[in-house]
């Protein structure tokens, strides 16, 4: 943005912020060098001296918000967010990575393995499995809990490897979900006939309406857990529980979830030409095209600005930071979800929606 | 592999005995075959080891790990290396100047028999010789006449006729001359006065005997005298003088002691030839006195068998203690060298490789010397530049290069007679006058005058020549010698040398077809060495080869062509990618740390019973690799894990080379470790041959319910911790139980003679450890062992130390949640946050190249290269074409990103360099180092806390901290800290004599031994330490008088 003497600039309409500062509110300069502007103004009372108001009006941002899903497959998701502000938007993905529940295996009983995988390692590897299952169908344990139908699934792996046969490699399906709950008896040191068990179901959870007709199984088929020769066992139960992302990201519903602000990428003056072919050959992921304006007279023209990786190769060089400017839009967020698997994305996001309500309820509550 | 115990792995000599028996008149001659005279220990993967030649399926079936270097001994169940000894060449001349500036030259003689040292110097521009056997220094005209030089002309001449040697001589005649010793007779006599050796006679055929067998066996001993013959020894010292002379007109000629090719390393073949001599010739003298003292007393009719003397476990002790010990004690060669042999360390598998190539100095390490620690311009290519310890060894203990030779002994003869026969004039047909004729050279082999060669040039190409073809041994050396106007030829061990390829007038002979044929297998390195296209060129021979880096490089003049320019860094510098663009002591650092690096030891790791193994659970293979990496196998035994490297400032827990982490990636398994830690219980067995037992765990009955106690829940039924199971502190893991009576007759023991002795473990507080494994061995002295392996697997937290390839060590400041860190547009979390402070003073350009590497490798999924120097030749990616990998997969050309913050969820205000990056984990972990204390154990003597955290010790306020609390005058606190919290003690003392008295129980009364009464004593409070002073003074008769005064 050039600078200009404040007596050569043009009036500015009432109401309305000048050129350059309505710039630098709503989008983020990405120079050569540095990024700038890159924060928001919070303050709605910040242009108060130029009479004009940046409060939020809920009828304003009702009338702007507007979600576009731009892709939405069995695990991923990417939308549109626009009009809102970034905290919202940040407080969305942070939620999504540690606070929604998910379920995971948390304790593994070892009856036997003699693998070369050690017991600690090899439980790791089976906490980090994704198990496609409903959270919001089972309860959070804790400590005094005693395990039962309503907050533990237990899988079962037993496998072994024949002598003389070749090499087998366990992977995530052999595990198999136990629904009437463990089947190790409980070793208490007291020599007594009570033989208590390690989980106690009052029954099984395939009656439950929601399990049976969609068994629990591990999302994919195809993870490694671990590789036995000739001769090696394993034998185990593994317990999920319920937990969040906060305390073990095995817990994590998403891979990850992120945002972009959507890129803009203006033309400062028209580029032709010879020039026009270097622009467009500049940019790696092909955001400008050529256009033809007749009599062999070539035209650059921003045509996918969506695509632009900031790489900034169209501003690298002598003179092009004053031909092209990239920014980025401040209120309009490009949100992708990666979902793990246990849960859909568009259900991710709409839960997520849910811990945000109820944690304003909560501010609200504890204020009032 | 060992498993501990009294194992060597050890191969039998045999020997066929011929002796012969009877008189004269009828001698019968006995033979004997194989027979068994020793064991000799084995190094690993040498020629007469089993593993030897085997491929990887083989080795795996003798559970061996194909990438183990080999190159140790296993003694006495421990691996061992001997340690490559560096030493200044023998048998050669060497000029210098001692601490007093006076010129000298000296040579170390070392033959088969005898090692001497010989010195001549000058001083006040007289020349005298200086042996250990003689009184005081001779001069050398006197040692030229003794051995028959008579003639003075002829001196001069040897020396050289030039007016100006002879002119710097003249000294040395005038002084014999003056001391009137003019023939052979007159010079032995004054000669014989001076030696000191043997008994002091007066008669002076017996002076003239001893400065006979002085000049013949002590001075110069390599060069040998046949019949009598001094002339070879006079010639010899003739050459000597001449190079002193030469030194006094031009200082340039002077011999650098540091220089390479002066040195000679003597590798573990030479230090066991060397003992197995001596021992050899020690069993065959204890077996003629053992044989002559026992013949005596039989019949002759009945011939003792001779083979019974031989007792082989001479020999196989012989050899196996020293190696043992690192003890080398040799008294016929002088020799006590401790610290030969050391135990190998695996703690990875670059330490273990290190050790191999690690070459122990000549000097102590103490010497404040500069000299021989700098980086000689002659290790070019031979020893690594960067791979030196800091400290004290810094400098003096070197490693080997990657392609390094050492030489072994050739055999003399053949090349003394080629040499003869290629047109070398024999010494003993040359006059003196035409020893150093104007248009003649020297040839000098291994040391040894062979006469003189009228075209040095010729013949040198000719031994090359010969050499090329592979008709004398490939590392034989031709030098030609300019300045000195010699031609030097080297056939002995331990020189190093490493292979080049030859060029023709600056044409490789390597060609295009040669290349493909060794990539498809069809020829091999060693193909290329016999068809003469690469060659061995030790030090002193790379003097007279002009060599090109690269073959473009090349000119008319080249003889010779470099293999790779990485090679003349070692293995440890061998990791370190672009290791030309850091400054130089990161890269010495990093090899240090690479040593540390956790992550995996060999193939067979998890079979090993090592006493701590430290092991990565996720190692990975570097994203950006060099050669060397290929070629040693790290690739397959990584030790370290790619991180995401954002280079930022975040938190302020990052200060001081500290890194934040990301705590899923913790979560996700990155820089979790298993550290195993081995315990062993004995089974003791005593003198009256009672002996400990171990028995299954007892119930004990609580609340009437039999049950077992919990210390000793994961013990089997057999009384010992079965593998698997979770061991806590205070956990039994081996219920043994001892004889209560452990001297005197043994009886029947019965249960109630057993007192419990239970094997307690003691680990860390709150940890989960395992037991990984089990097992039950005999011992050295046939006891029954039990090892246990507990491991612990731990992931990383505040205070681990990490460091990525470049020396850039830090520890964890904190870590941090995955929704705090900060996120790339494409999403991307770095897993640790790195502050960019650690870049400007360090100048680690290579770890910013390596980064940007990894980037455009994981971007388009091809292994980048960062090999030493390779970017002529293709071993190293360009930065410019990295950026441009970057680029296309639309990254900044300079690894910068978009990143917005975790926590405001706002882009940040500048574009983050990241990527990632090659971290290792290193061995120091705060849980085994963190320690504090309220209270504690004392020590007895001193009753002060103990020190140390082993003993769980306390933090010591020193005489530092003392005199900060002095200066502030906190009076109080030092009070407490000295007095009450360390060792108070009330003390009773006799005011009237000022001595120390005791506390009387019987009479209830303090007491005064000196003065015989409790008249006046007082007790005052004073450290206990202090009291223990005083009382020890008064052992040894100094009276500490304490005056005390009321207040």
């Amino acid at each position: 943005m050039p600078r200009i003497s404040a007596l050569d600039m043009p009036d500015v309409p009432m109401g309305q912020l000048p050129e350059h500062l309505e710039l630098q509110r709503t989008r983020v300069l990405c120079g050569a060098d540095a990024p700038t502007h890159t924060e928001g103004i919070q303050y709605s009372g910040a242009y108060a001296s130029m009479e004009v108001d940046i409060g939020l009006r809920i009828e304003n941002f009702c009338r702007d918000f507007r979600i576009d899903v731009i892709r939405l497959t069995e695990d991923e998701m990417e939308f549109d967010m626009v009009g809102i502000d970034v905290a919202l938007a940040n407080a969305f993905r942070r939620i999504i990575i540690s606070e929604l529940p998910t379920m995971a295996i948390e304790k593994v009983l070892m009856v036997s393995n003699t693998s070369v995988i050690q017991d600690e390692v090899l439980a790791h590897r089976l906490g980090l499995i994704p198990i496609e299952v409903d959270p919001r169908l089972f309860e959070y344990i804790s400590e005094n809990d005693s395990p039962n139908e309503k907050n533990t699934i237990v899988f079962k792996l037993h496998v072994s490897c024949k002598r003389n046969g070749p090499r087998f490699t366990v992977k995530s399906d052999q595990l198999k979900w136990l629904p009437k709950g463990s089947e190790l008896e409980m070793e208490t040191g007291v020599k007594s006939s009570i033989k208590k068990k390690y989980t106690s179901f009052s029954c099984g959870q395939d009656t439950l309406p929601e399990l049976s007709s969609k068994p629990i199984r591990v999302k994919h088929d195809d993870i490694i857990i671990a590789k036995l020769g000739p001769g090696q066992e394993i034998e185990l139960e593994a317990h999920a529980v319920k937990g969040v992302g906060k305390t073990h990201a095995k817990w994590s519903p998403v891979a990850t979830a992120w945002y972009r602000m959507l890129p803009e990428v203006v033309l400062l003056e028209e580029v032709e030409d010879e020039m026009a072919v270097e622009l467009v050959n500049k940019c790696p992921v092909k955001v400008f095209d050529i256009e033809d304006v007749g009599k062999g007279q070539k035209k650059v023209v921003v045509s996918r600005p969506r695509a632009c990786t900031l790489c900034r190769e169209c501003i690298r060089g002598e003179g092009w930071e004053n031909r092209v400017a990239l920014r980025r839009v401040k209120n309009h967020f490009i949100f992708t979800i990666e979902s793990v698997g246990q849960l859909p994305p568009e259900t991710l996001f709409t839960e997520a929606i849910k811990i945000l309500e109820d944690k304003c309820d909560r501010v609200i509550s504890e204020l009032s | 592999m060992p498993s501990e115990g009294p194992y060597v792995y050890a191969a039998p000599i045999y020997v066929d005995v011929e002796y012969s028996i009877g008189s004269q008149s009828h001698k019968s001659i006995e033979k004997k075959e194989r027979v068994l005279i020793g064991r000799m220990p084995i190094m690993l993967r040498s020629r007469l080891c089993t593993l030897n030649g085997k491929d990887e399926a083989e080795l795996a079936k003798l559970g061996e790990c194909p990438l183990d270097p080999g190159g140790y001994f296993v003694v006495k169940g421990a691996e061992k290396v001997i340690l490559i000894q560096e030493q200044l060449s023998k048998n050669r001349i060497i000029i210098d100047s001692d601490s007093k500036g006076r010129i000298m030259a000296s040579v170390t003689s070392s033959t088969a028999e005898t090692k001497t040292k010989t010195v001549i110097f000058m001083e006040k521009e007289k020349i005298y010789l200086q042996l250990n056997q003689l009184k005081k220094k001779v001069p050398i005209v006197v040692i030229m006449k003794a051995m028959g030089m008579e003639s003075d002309q002829e001196i001069v001449q040897m020396i050289g006729r030039d007016p100006r040697y002879s002119s710097l001589f003249i000294p040395s005649l005038q002084e014999c001359a003056m001391m009137k010793i003019f023939t052979q007779r007159q010079a032995l006599e004054y000669l014989g006065e001076m030696v000191s050796m043997g008994k002091t006679s007066s008669d002076p055929s017996v002076k003239v005997e001893k400065a006979c067998e002085l000049l013949l066996n002590v001075f110069l001993a390599n060069v040998p005298v046949k019949q009598g013959n001094f002339r070879p020894k006079c010639i010899y010292v003739a050459v000597m003088l001449r190079r002193m002379v030469d030194a006094v007109l031009n200082a340039d000629t002077f011999d650098d002691k540091d220089y390479v090719g002066n040195k000679r390393l003597e590798l573990s073949g030479q230090l066991i030839s060397l003992l197995f001599e001596d021992l050899f010739k020690n069993m065959n003298n204890d077996i003629l006195l053992a044989f002559d003292k026992s013949f005596d007393k039989r019949s002759r009719s009945n011939p003792p068998n001779f083979i019974k003397y031989i007792f082989p476990d001479t020999i196989t002790k012989g050899l196996e203690k020293p190696i043992s010990t690192g003890n080398w004690d040799l008294k016929r060669f002088k020799m006590h060298r401790k610290g030969v042999s050391q135990v190998l360390s695996r703690l990875s598998f670059i330490a273990a490789l290190g050790y191999m190539t690690k070459v122990s100095p000549q000097f102590e390490k103490t010497r404040k010397v500069s000299g021989p620690r700098a980086l000689q311009p002659s290790q070019w290519g031979m020893l690594c530049p960067c791979d030196t310890p800091e400290g004290e060894g810094c400098g003096l203990t070197k490693n080997l290069a990657l392609m390094t030779h050492v030489t072994t002994d050739d055999e003399e003869g053949p090349l003394i007679y080629l040499c003869y026969t290629l047109g070398v004039e024999d010494l003993e047909l040359l006059s003196a006058e035409e020893l150093h004729s104007p248009n003649s050279y020297l040839v000098i082999f291994n040391g040894l005058i062979l006469g003189k060669h009228r075209r040095p040039q010729y013949f040198s190409n000719a031994v090359r020549r010969l050499r090329r073809s592979g008709k004398i041994g490939e590392f034989v050396s031709v030098f030609v010698n300019e300045k000195q106007r010699c031609v030097y030829l080297a056939s002995d061990g331990g020189r190093v040398c490493r292979p080049l390829v030859i060029a023709d007038k600056g044409v490789s002979r390597i060609k295009d077809h040669h290349m493909k044929e060794l990539q498809d297998g069809v020829r091999s390195f060693n193909d290329f060495l016999r068809e003469g296209l690469l060659e061995y060129l030790d030090v002193n021979e790379e003097n007279n080869a002009l060599i090109a880096l690269y073959e473009g490089e090349a000119t008319e003049k080249t003889t010779h062509i470099e293999i790779e320019p990485f090679t003349i860094l070692g293995v440890c510098a061998g990791l370190i990618p672009f290791p030309h663009h850091n400054q130089s002591p990161r890269n010495t650092y990093q090899c240090a740390m690479g040593k540390q690096a956790m992550g995996n030891i060999a193939y067979n790791q998890l079979c090993r019973m090592d006493t701590l193994l430290n092991l990565l659970v996720y190692p990975q293979r570097p994203l950006l690799t060099t050669k060397t990496i290929e070629l040693i196998g790290f690739d397959k035994l990584g030790a370290g894990q790619n991180a995401t490297v954002a280079v930022m400032s975040y938190s302020g827990y990052d200060i001081e080379d500290a890194i934040v982490m990301n705590k899923s990636s913790l979560d996700r398994g990155f820089g979790r470790c298993i550290v195993m830690k081995k315990y062993s219980v004995k089974q003791e067995t005593y003198q009256n041959n009672t002996s400990d037992r171990i028995v299954r765990p007892q119930m004990e009955i609580v609340k009437g319910e039999l049950r077992l106690d919990p210390k000793m829940q994961i013990l089997d039924a057999d009384g010992i911790a079965s593998p698997g199971e979770i061991i806590r502190p205070h956990n039994i893991y081996v219920n043994r139980q001892s004889p209560k009576c452990t001297r005197g007759e043994s009886s029947k023991l019965l249960d109630s003679d057993y007192r419990p002795s239970p094997a307690t473990f003691h680990g860390i507080e709150g940890e989960t450890t395992v037991i990984d494994r089990v097992a039950l061995c005999t011992d050295i002295d046939n006891k029954l062992c039990i090892k246990f392996l507990v491991r612990h697997t731990r992931r990383p937290e505040v205070g681990d130390k990490f460091s990525s390839r470049h020396g850039q060590k830090g520890v964890c400041g904190t870590i941090v949640q995955q929704e705090d860190f900060p996120f790339s547009e494409r999403g991307i979390c770095p897993d640790l946050i790195m502050n960019p402070h650690g870049y400007p003073s360090r100048m680690t350009i290579g770890k910013m190249i390596e980064l940007l590497g990894g980037k455009a490798g994981v971007s388009c999924g091809r292994f980048h290269y960062g090999s030493a120097f390779g970017e002529p030749s293709g071993h190293a990616d360009r930065v410019e074409a990295i950026s441009d990998t970057l680029v296309k997969h639309g990254f900044s050309y300079s690894g910068k990103d978009f990143i917005y913050s975790g926590i405001t969820g706002c882009p940040l205000q500048a574009y983050i360099f990241m990527g990632p990056i090659y971290y290792q984990k290193l061995k120091h972990m705060v849980i085994d180092k963190m320690h504090a204390r309220a209270r504690g154990p004392k020590v007895m003597l001193t009753r002060q806390p103990t020190e140390g955290r082993s003993r769980d010790g306390g933090l010591r306020l020193g005489e530092m901290e003392r005199d900060c609390l002095i200066a502030y005058g906190a009076s109080m606190l030092l009070f407490e800290r000295l007095m009450v919290s360390s060792d108070p003690y009330e003390a009773k003392v006799c005011k009237k004599c000022g001595l120390l008295g005791y506390y009387n129980h019987k009479l209830k009364t303090p007491y005064c031994t000196m003065c015989k009464n409790r008249d006046n004593i007082s007790s005052m409070k004073l450290p206990y330490a202090c009291k223990l002073l005083f009382q020890e003074m008064q052992s040894m008769n100094i009276v500490p008088r304490l005056q005390l005064t009321e207040d």
